[in-house]
């Protein structure tokens, strides 16, 4: 990684803290614009649940749709975000600096998102309760640990949990940069917040560690709490869901969609946040090589899930297959699915030019998290469709004008949450870019004068 | 004699590695020295004291707690409300581990936070002696001392070429 340009301390102060410390009107702009968004949503929200769910496109026999597709789509974005932040801490990885923030911030915000599906999807969203919490004291009634609606919660509110603590403890020195240049009322707040930190050796040498060790820690809930989402349709009798793969093809679909998400985030955030001194073609390229290895990986697991299926040749299996491959227009959204996931982005990233290339990673990876949206509506809804015995009215899914605003709401939900976010916190962490800058240097090699990192482990 | 405070603030991290010598070399012993920063140093880098944590017990210790509350929950609530289904065991094991899983390791993570704010002595409701500047590169060396040697901090701290000292006040 070569460091082009070399920032004092006061000068990455002023860059990362620009929106933090003043209020842009492009920030207003965007965020009244999301804001909308937001709030058409919640009145779709609304609406149903005055008029109740007959007004999604849920029926007969299919009654998991798009808000459930959207739950494991978020739930996916949200794993990639503390993952890749953890393997790079873990790792040591000097590419980090500028990606773990905003990755670990869009974690804590698509969980929060993932979070409401299910509450939306219930119609009452009141009622989910009944499922996570006590309800009956008088009669004494609890909660079925036995069922994953159970688990899921449970490992998704740990994660929760988790990831936010692991932002906030890396946020301390930086809400400690705030203070010192914050007056008034927003320095009484940021003075709370920072806890009294002074930045002596003790502290530092703790958030070092904190850093390792909460990464050590939260790596294998990030890898309970997709397999744990996985298990909602693997301990299911659905054929197609029924299978054994299910939790690793579900954790490595995850982070498949999850770090192209981060490549979105952080090219968006380059443009916006006019951080060219923070993000290169270097990160993006480094990451792009991660998603080539992880996107191959997804596929091999995709793959599997459907060899067993021939496999086994079970008669319903293969009719869900078959629904998924030749029939419209679920064939037209796997074709979708599989070139969007795949086909295009993985050979494109085999070039260097186009890792570097700020455009073509911003589109290829915004077209993965199409492909994996698809593919989640695709293993979620033709295997529900199928005439049961005793069913004599069933139907196809049709996603209605409220599920498809509330999509959409909820894309701009994340959105909307991450810049308000980043006008009051730094996205990217700005003690570790100070760090970085003071450990690089250059030795010269021969004729090349190359990058060197000092290191102490 | 009660003790006071100095800050030496230094824009150098060499000029500060050489105050905390001087310091040292003065008699002032290394534990009533500290060093403020903005950002981390490589450990000793300014010739401190070396800080010994306990954090690796938070998170065993939470992890016992969080396995503790999940047994809690999962066995409790099948006891306390008995289904026995189709005649098998009434606590169902398989199940009940990955709600422990969870649990332990919320535990975990939840003390490691606990130990990292408590072993960096956080909260403090007070910043003390303390600058603005050291956010934005300075550093600050602190020397704890008897009233009386206040004078001879000050000066050590002066020749190792401070920008600026700073006295606790009150």
């Amino acid at each position: 990684m070569y460091y082009r340009r070399t920032l004092t301390d006061a000068q990455i102060n002023r860059e990362l803290l620009d929106v933090v410390l003043r209020t842009p009107m492009w920030w207003v702009v965007i965020v009244s614009i999301l804001g909308l968004i937001v709030a058409g949503a919640a009145s779709a929200f609304g609406f149903m649940m005055n008029q109740g769910l007959g007004v999604t496109g849920l029926q007969q026999p299919i009654f998991w749709g798009f808000f459930i597709t959207n739950f494991i789509f978020w739930v996916g974005i949200s794993h990639a975000g503390v993952m890749i932040s953890a393997i790079l801490r873990l790792s040591q990885a000097e590419w980090r600096r500028p990606m773990v923030r905003a990755a670990e911030t869009m974690t804590v915000f698509a969980l929060m998102t993932s979070l409401l599906q299910p509450l939306i999807h219930a119609g009452r969203p009141w009622r989910i309760f009944y499922w996570v919490f006590p309800y009956d004291w008088a009669r004494g009634i609890w909660p079925d640990v036995r069922s994953p609606l159970v688990w899921d919660p449970t490992a998704i509110i740990t994660y929760l949990t988790s990831s936010s603590l692991f932002v906030y403890t890396a946020l301390i020195p930086d809400l400690a940069i705030i203070r010192d240049r914050s007056t008034g009322w927003r320095r009484t707040v940021y003075g709370i917040l920072a806890l009294g930190w002074h930045g002596n050796p003790r502290q530092w040498k703790l958030q070092g560690i904190a850093g390792i060790l909460l990464s050590a820690l939260i790596l294998p809930v990030f890898v309970s709490v997709h397999s744990i989402v996985s298990w909602d349709f693997g301990v299911s009798l659905v054929p197609s869901w029924h299978v054994t793969v299910f939790a690793p093809y579900f954790v490595i679909g995850a982070v498949h969609s999850g770090v192209s998400a981060v490549v979105t985030l952080m090219i968006l955030m380059r443009k916006l946040y006019r951080l060219e001194n923070f993000i290169w073609e270097e990160h993006i390229d480094a990451v792009a090589r991660l998603l080539i290895v992880v996107a191959t990986a997804w596929l091999f697991f995709f793959w599997l899930d459907l060899v067993f299926a021939l496999w086994l040749k079970e008669e319903q299996e293969m009719t869900v297959w078959h629904l998924r491959l030749f029939e419209p227009p679920w064939s037209w959204l796997f074709l979708v699915f599989i070139v969007c996931s795949y086909i295009i982005p993985v050979p494109l990233w085999m070039f260097r030019r186009v890792r570097r290339s700020f455009t073509w990673m911003l589109w290829t990876s915004l077209m993965v998290n199409v492909g994996m949206f698809l593919e989640r509506l695709i293993i979620i809804v033709p295997a529900l469709m199928r005439k049961g015995p005793w069913v004599f009215t069933y139907d196809t899914y049709r996603p209605s004008a409220v599920e498809v605003t509330l999509i959409v709401g909820s894309i701009a939900l994340v959105a909307f949450l991450l810049m308000l976010f980043s006008k009051f916190f730094p996205l990217i962490p700005v003690w570790e870019e100070k760090e970085g800058q003071k450990l690089i240097d250059e030795v010269r090699v021969g004729d090349r004068v190359v990058p060197a990192l000092v290191k102490e482990h | 004699m009660a003790n006071t405070k100095l800050m030496g603030l230094f824009q150098d991290p060499e000029q500060a590695a050489g105050a905390m010598t001087k310091l040292k070399e003065d008699g002032f012993p290394v534990e009533d020295l500290d060093v403020y920063s903005g950002s981390p140093f490589p450990e000793g880098s300014f010739g401190e004291h070396e800080p010994e944590t306990r954090l690796f017990m938070f998170p065993l210790v939470g992890a016992l707690i969080g396995f503790a509350i999940g047994l809690l929950w999962t066995a409790g609530t099948q006891i306390s409300y008995p289904l026995v289904t189709g005649g098998k065991p009434l606590l169902s094991i398989p199940p009940m581990t990955i709600i422990m899983y969870e649990n332990t390791m919320l535990g975990a993570i939840i003390f490691t936070v606990l130990g990292v704010l408590f072993e960096s002595r956080l909260p403090r409701r007070k910043l003390g002696l303390y600058d603005e500047r050291i956010t934005e590169g300075y550093i600050g060396i602190i020397v704890d001392c008897p009233e009386e040697r206040a004078g001879a901090a000050e000066s050590a701290l002066q020749s190792a070429g401070a920008e600026e000292i700073k006295k606790e006040e009150g």
